[in-house]
């Protein structure tokens, strides 16, 4: 009897772990999102940017269609992350816009043509 | 869907290239039936000033010097186009009259150069399509390099007309031979195996110099050189060819593939060739080319499953060769023991089976597992003159691999584990070489690119081997650009071998020499294994000039044995094995320039120069028949292709051998070389159709030949009898026609 006692608690004591563990993200999740740019010049500044947050796993940014697929681990960085590090690097995603100033100092056969320009 | 395939295959072979192509094209317009070409209209790249206009005949072309994909094409009373390109690809469009509403067609046909040397690997890697291996003659793996600077051809003896390679001033057991990742050229096959893949087989080679990659194995020393073999999946439904030449050679290859349904497809391959006419141009009374016959069969099946990832090969294969050599009239019934006429006859049957599965995990591409085994029986019998050699080599060898990223995909790694079963039953005249070879060992390679101007891949693997023992072999390789038109790349590795020391030199039994092997208690023939490490260093720069592009590239390798098996025929009368006393170093340098003036012509250019010296009981020498200097001259044009397909296409070669050392013998006193000489070849093609092409060609246009090849061929059973002294072709000025026919 004791010992089935031992076990509900211990069981019990890891209940809220496994709660937790459940409420946590896939552990490889995809996402796409468009990312403005042009060349293959912009492709590696965009994968590398993305492959520097933390989490990142595979970052591919396709030039006709100007999508980026991203593997990462959410429990790891947020996706939020992702758009701002690609816009630090001077390019325009789905939800954040690159600084004017990073912009600019792109090589002209980056600039691609900014959707709107406030 | 191909993307799958595409991650796979990059895993398998780690081969990734880039070319800097310009992008070409035509411009015109639709006039009821009739394409008229638009003069004048300009395009230039979105976001660039890099720009220009059409000619008179609508054809533009525009350099990618940072390729933007976006083409903006105008010209006034048309619609302006924005079209999105890809790198790599000619450009057929139409503009509509600004005030047409019909919608645009636009058509790309994609052209890739023939031959790529990678950009973005860190092992200095060369790809050659089938593209490329048109250009050559004929027929098979080892006539396939003749267009390739980073390989030699040479000539191996007066006797079986069979073309050794050599790489780095190395022959080619000191490469590993592989197909589709699968060693397949080693052991018992070393001689003549490069002549057991027909060439109508072969949809691209990698050629990688230096130490290359630890996952297929500890035995390449000077590179290596994979095959990949005519996919069902990819390849077309049905291909005829025929080939003729004027020294009596005649082949056939008929291939067909089919789809069997979604996942499954199948392949089968047939081709024959043979010799049968008995050629003596030089009149010492010998067959100048062996006659031969070959039958090969190849059946393969493919399966592919996208959605799942799961990707599977089965192959099997059989071989039989005959070959008869040696004196014009001889009768292998009549004659075969005689000593009036010296003949031969060198019988192969080869049986091959292999399996492959590998699988990309679909939620994580950059994961993936692949398993390869491969079972294949080599079974030559043999008789030269009087001399007796039987070989029969059976063989497993499995492999398991996997890769993945640590963190993210700039960090990846593979590892793995490898097996290999080597059974020999040879014998040499009444003498019992029987031996087997047992290997296993582990690897992991680390590669790291930071996705701009560095990347290395560093390997390690510990084998453990019943006759070269437990040893580790590590691997380097590193890629830097210190500007995006520059490519350094610098490697060193270890690698070691068992040397097969008859199926390697079998133009000895060509000979009447007396072996001798200077047994030291080692465990392959009482010789101890060989053992080199490789250090290279390569300098690449890509260049524009006028309206084309080109690249110059610089190579040094250096290879220094810490053991070999030297084969010595320094001595008259007698070769010699014995492992080595003293230094032995290949260093080899390469000076490369490739240039493309116009799309319709390019050039390729390539100084070579080795320094290959072995400590010989005799003395530290530069090997015999080793040439120092050569230099490769190849030019190749091709006409616009019509809109059915027609086209021209020519290649001039140009090959220099500088003099060789001759070891003494009869013919040559001691300290004598070789005349230098050189040789043109040269081919036709004209594609009637995209589907339907004859070629005519000739090699060795200035039918340069060697006088008298076969030492004492006057007197094939006396001591001084050698067919292995060939610098130079046997073979004069030979005229060659074929078709290919793909339906």
């Amino acid at each position: 009897m004791m010992k089935m006692k031992k076990f509900t608690l211990v069981f019990l004591m890891f209940l809220p772990l496994g709660i937790l563990a459940q409420e946590k993200f896939q552990k490889n999740t995809k996402t796409s999102f468009k990312v403005s740019g042009n060349c293959e010049m912009c492709k590696v500044r965009i994968e590398k940017a993305s492959l520097s947050v933390k989490g990142v796993k595979m970052a591919t940014w396709d030039i006709p269609s100007n999508i980026i697929s991203v593997i990462y681990n959410p429990n790891k960085s947020p996706v939020e992350d992702i758009h701002k590090a690609i816009a630090g690097a001077g390019h325009d995603t789905s939800i954040e816009k690159a600084p004017e100033s990073v912009y600019v100092d792109l090589p002209a056969c980056c600039l691609y043509v900014r959707e709107k320009i406030e | 869907m191909n993307h799958f395939i595409a991650v796979l295959f990059l895993s398998f072979t780690c081969m990734a290239s880039f070319a800097q192509d310009i992008l070409e094209g035509t411009l015109m317009t639709k006039e009821g039936d009739q394409n008229i070409p638009l003069e004048g209209a300009s395009l230039y790249w979105l976001g660039t000033q890099i720009g220009t206009t059409t000619d008179d005949q609508g054809k533009f072309s525009l350099p990618y010097s940072n390729p933007n994909p976006k083409l903006v094409i105008s010209f006034l009373g048309f619609k302006s186009d924005t079209l999105t390109v890809k790198n790599q690809k000619t450009l057929t469009h139409f503009l509509t009259h600004s005030d047409a509403t019909s919608l645009e067609e636009v058509t790309i046909s994609q052209r890739r150069k023939a031959i790529q040397k990678s950009y973005l690997e860190a092992q200095n890697i060369v790809n050659v399509n089938s593209a490329e291996l048109l250009k050559a003659a004929c027929c098979n793996l080892s006539e396939s390099f003749e267009t390739n600077p980073s390989i030699d051809v040479n000539f191996s003896d007066a006797l079986t007309g069979t073309k050794q390679i050599k790489m780095l001033g190395l022959t080619s057991p000191y490469l590993l031979i592989t197909e589709e990742n699968i060693p397949t050229v080693r052991g018992a096959s070393q001689a003549y195996g490069l002549t057991f893949t027909p060439g109508t087989w072969i949809e691209s080679i990698q050629i990688t110099k230096g130490a290359g990659s630890v996952v297929n194995g500890f035995e390449s020393i000077a590179g290596q050189i994979n095959t990949e073999i005519k996919k069902p999946f990819s390849d077309t439904p049905l291909f005829f060819n025929l080939f003729t030449s004027a020294n009596g050679r005649n082949e056939i290859n008929l291939q067909g593939n089919r789809k069997l349904n979604k996942k499954w497809s199948s392949g089968l391959f047939l081709h024959g060739n043979q010799r049968t006419q008995a050629m003596d141009q030089n009149k010492d009374s010998f067959l100048d080319v062996p006659l031969a016959k070959q039958i090969n069969f190849l059946n393969r099946w493919q399966y592919t499953d996208f959605e799942k990832g799961w990707v599977g090969f089965g192959s099997i294969r059989f071989m039989n060769d005959n070959k008869q050599i040696g004196a014009l009239g001889y009768e292998p019934k009549t004659d075969r023991n005689s000593e009036s006429l010296w003949g031969s006859e060198i019988k192969t049957q080869r049986v091959d089976g292999s399996v492959k599965v590998g699988y990309v995990f679909p939620e994580i591409p950059y994961q993936s597992f692949g398993f390869q085994s491969a079972y294949s029986r080599h079974k030559q019998e043999a008789y030269y003159g009087i001399r007796k050699y039987d070989i029969d080599h059976e063989s497993f060898y499995a492999n398991l691999l996997f890769n993945s990223i640590i963190g993210n995909t700039k960090n990846k790694f593979k590892t793995g584990l490898n097996l290999a079963y080597d059974l020999f039953s040879e014998v040499v005249d009444q003498f019992d070489f029987s031996r087997t070879d047992r290997s296993f060992g582990g690897f992991f390679e680390y590669s790291y690119d930071n996705l701009e101007n560095f990347s290395l891949v560093g390997g390690l693997r510990l084998d453990f081997h019943n006759n070269l023992g437990t040893f580790l072999t590590p691997r380097l390789h590193m890629r830097y650009l210190p500007n995006p038109k520059t490519i350094v790349r610098a490697s060193v590795g270890s690698g070691r071998k068992a040397a097969n020391i008859f199926a390697e030199n079998q133009t000895l039994f060509g000979t009447n020499r007396v072996i001798a092997i200077a047994q030291n208690g080692g465990a392959i023939y009482g010789l101890n294994p060989e053992k080199a490490w490789n250090y290279g260093l390569s300098i690449r720069q890509i260049f524009n000039l006028g309206s084309g592009s080109g690249d110059l590239t610089a190579d040094y390798y250096i290879t220094n044995f810490v053991d070999q098996v030297v084969v010595d025929w320094e001595q008259q009368h007698q070769i010699s094995f014995y492992n080595l006393d003293g230094s032995s170093r290949a260093n080899s340098f390469q000076l490369a320039l490739d240039y493309t003036p116009f799309k319709a012509l390019s050039f390729r250019f390539a100084y070579k120069n080795y320094d290959v010296k072995t400590n010989y009981n005799s003395g530290f020498l530069q090997r015999p028949l080793q040439a120092q200097n050569r230099f490769f001259g190849n030019l190749a044009w091709e006409s616009e292709r019509k809109s059915n397909g027609a086209q021209w296409r020519w290649d001039l070669t140009y090959h220099a051998v500088g003099k060789q050392r001759l070891v003494e013998t009869l013919r040559d006193v001691q300290g004598s070389f070789s005349p230098s000489y050189g040789l043109w070849n040269s081919q036709l093609t004209r594609a009637v159709y995209t589907n339907f092409e004859i070629y005519f060609g000739m090699e060795n246009i200035g039918n340069y030949k060697q006088i008298n090849p076969i030492i004492a061929s006057e007197n094939p059973f006396s001591a001084d009898f050698d067919s292995a002294q060939v610098f130079a072709p046997i073979f004069g000025r030979m005229i060659y026609a074929g078709l290919r026919w793909n339906l």
